[in-house]
This record gives C-alpha cells, structure tokens and sequence, in this order.
C-alpha cells in the first residue's frame, strides 16, 4: 500500500515537471496542426501522424518534404537519419533510469523526445519509471491534442494570413537553431554547411536524399574538424595540469 | 486516409520508435564509441541547416517571401528564445510584406 502511495506520487511528480514541455508543445504542435493542413493531409492523418510518430522535427520535415512531392520511402529514411539521435539519449536514460520490466522500458521509450530526454536527464537523483511516464504522459497528451486544435483553427484562416503563415515551419526550425548558435561556433558550421551543401546538392538528386547527405557529411566533416582542435587542446589543458600539479 | 500516408507515417513511426526503444531494452550499461556519440550529436544541428535551406527560398513564388521572413524570425529569435512569438513575428511581418506589394 505504501508503495503504490508511493509510486504515485513519482508519476505525479513526472506530470508537474513535464508541464513546461506540454506548454512548450503547444504552439510547435498547433503550426504542425495548422502546416499539415496546408499541406493536404486529413484530419485523421494529422492526429495519427502526431499519435504514431510523436517526433515533432521529423513530422515538420515530412510535411516539407510532402509538400514537394518527395516519395514515401525517403520520407521514412529522413526520418529515421533524424531521429537516429534518439538512441544515444535513450542510452543515456539508461543509465540513469530504475531497473524495470522491459514492457514499462518499452512504453516510456516511445515518448522519449528531445524535451522529455532533457527533463528527465536532468533530474537530480534516483529516476524512476512512473516520473519518466508522467514527463511523457503530459507531454504525448499536449502533442496530439493541440496537432488536432491547429488543424481545425488553420482551416478557418484567411488566405493572406494562410500564405504568410508558411513561413511558421521555417521560423520554427530558425527559433529552434538560434539559441544553440548563440552558444557555440560549431554549431553555426554545421548549420551552414548543411545548409549550403542542400542548396547545391538539391539541384543535382532529389531533396529527400540531398538532405541526408548533407546533413550526415556535415556532422561527420564538422566533427572531424573539430576533434581535431580538441585534441590539441586537451594536450595544452593535460601539460598546464601537469605544470601546475 | 490514402494508403501512402498510411505507410508514411507506420513507416515514420517504426523508424522512430526503434531508435529509441533498442538501448532501453538491450544495452545495459554498454557505452557507444565516443566519435560515434560526437557525430550523432551534430546531426541535430546540420540536419536544420539543410531543411532551412534552400526550402525556406521556395515557400511562395516570390523569392523574397522567405527571405523576408527568414530574416524576420533570425532577428527575432536573437531577442527571444520565445517560439511563438518568433513564428508569430515573422508570420505578421510576412502579413505586412503581402499587403504591401
């Protein structure tokens, strides 16, 4: 009895702490709502893509992707390139997470985005099962709920505002660069080359695949700059420290 | 629903759920290599550089559309960390581009 109390209140606390990313979904889940709508999908399939997929850049992306013509198979490949960055947070959650039945593993993993992963990785001390269930529960439930509300509000918009509101999936992908840019120079490369290597790549194959091969040599050739620089760095840091030691 | 986009979004959903549902149930304490780990973490980042561009140029016929709106969300978005106002602000300055001309 004490326990289940217990465990309880783990969920609920989940739940408090996943408000901030509920509240957050909210305006990203109403533009894909209302994006999705302008891209030809039904109400149904907007509901089930946020229900089935729940991963808001890849769902963006195959939006842009539909809107000019990209075939299924790329969509699904683009995909799973983007989201492929979710197993080395799901590994990191791991660690940190109770040991549990891999049927609870199982259901949390599949609300494990970018924003659960931060709130609950960051959580200090013992990570249990039922907080990870609550920071997702809220999380889903602000996703699939607000992708609906967009979709029904956008329909009803005019259709200067409807024309100026596709600009909403690019400002998005803009707001969510911005602040990681400001921090690191890396990350300004990596968006630049990526970017400039799709402009050109993009004339030649077809976008689907140009933006995987732009966006994987980007973060491959990026990386190996910049370990190098690292590695030169750690050799000053490691003979300061043995200067100093 | 069309069957394409039935198949787009199982196909979307099993290619994201794998990702993340395979270290929670089979790695137990294993570690990834560390330039594997490096290279994962910017893929975030370049794959945003190549989705803005060159997409955001070809939004309306008018070249200048995107533009105006990219650099309306990047001014923005160096003031605010706040997304619905960056949105909102590039979706009104956009609003007042279309009126205009």
């Amino acid at each position: 009895m004490f326990a289940l109390t217990k465990q309880k209140s783990e969920f609920q606390k989940g739940v408090i702490a996943g408000i901030s990313i509920a509240l957050g979904y909210l305006p990203v889940a109403l533009t894909f709502g209302f994006i999705a709508e302008t891209t030809g999908l039904t109400l149904i399939e907007t509901i089930g893509m946020s229900a089935f997929v729940y991963a808001g850049a890849a769902q963006y992306m195959s939006l842009s992707l539909l809107a000019i013509g990209t075939g299924a198979i790329e969509i699904i490949f683009t995909t799973f390139i983007i989201n492929i960055r979710h197993l080395l947070m799901s590994t990191a959650i791991n660690e940190k997470a109770e040991k549990d039945h891999p049927i609870i593993k199982g259901l949390y993993a599949f609300g494990m985005t970018d924003e659960v992963f931060a709130v609950t990785s960051t959580k200090e001390g013992r990570l249990t099962s039922s907080y990870i269930l609550g920071v997702a529960l809220i999380a889903y439930s602000s996703w699939v709920v607000n992708s609906g509300i967009g979709y029904i509000i956008g329909t009803s918009l005019p259709e200067m505002l409807q024309k100026s509101m596709s600009i909403a999936l690019y400002a998005l992908f803009i707001a969510l660069l911005v602040p990681s840019l400001k921090k690191h120079r890396k990350i300004v490369y990596l968006a630049l080359f990526a970017g400039v290597l799709n402009s050109f790549l993009s004339m030649v194959i077809p976008s689907g695949w140009s933006i995987i091969i732009a966006t994987l040599a980007s973060a491959v050739l990026i990386e190996f700059i910049y370990s190098k620089k690292n590695t030169y760095l750690e050799e000053v840091q490691r003979t300061d420290d043995k200067e100093c030691g | 629903m069309s069957n394409t986009m039935l198949m787009i979004i199982l196909g979307m959903a099993i290619v994201t759920y794998i990702p993340r549902v395979l270290p929670l149930v089979t790695m137990n304490g294993k570690e990834m290599p560390p330039k594997v780990k490096a290279i994962l973490q910017n893929v975030p980042y370049a794959a945003l550089g190549a989705l803005i561009f060159p997409g955001i140029l070809f939004i309306q016929e008018d070249i200048w559309f995107g533009i105006i709106g990219g650099i309306a969300a990047l001014l923005v978005a160096l003031l605010t960390s706040n997304i619905i106002l960056i949105v909102i602000s590039a979706i009104a300055v956009l609003s007042i581009y279309s009126f205009l001309f």
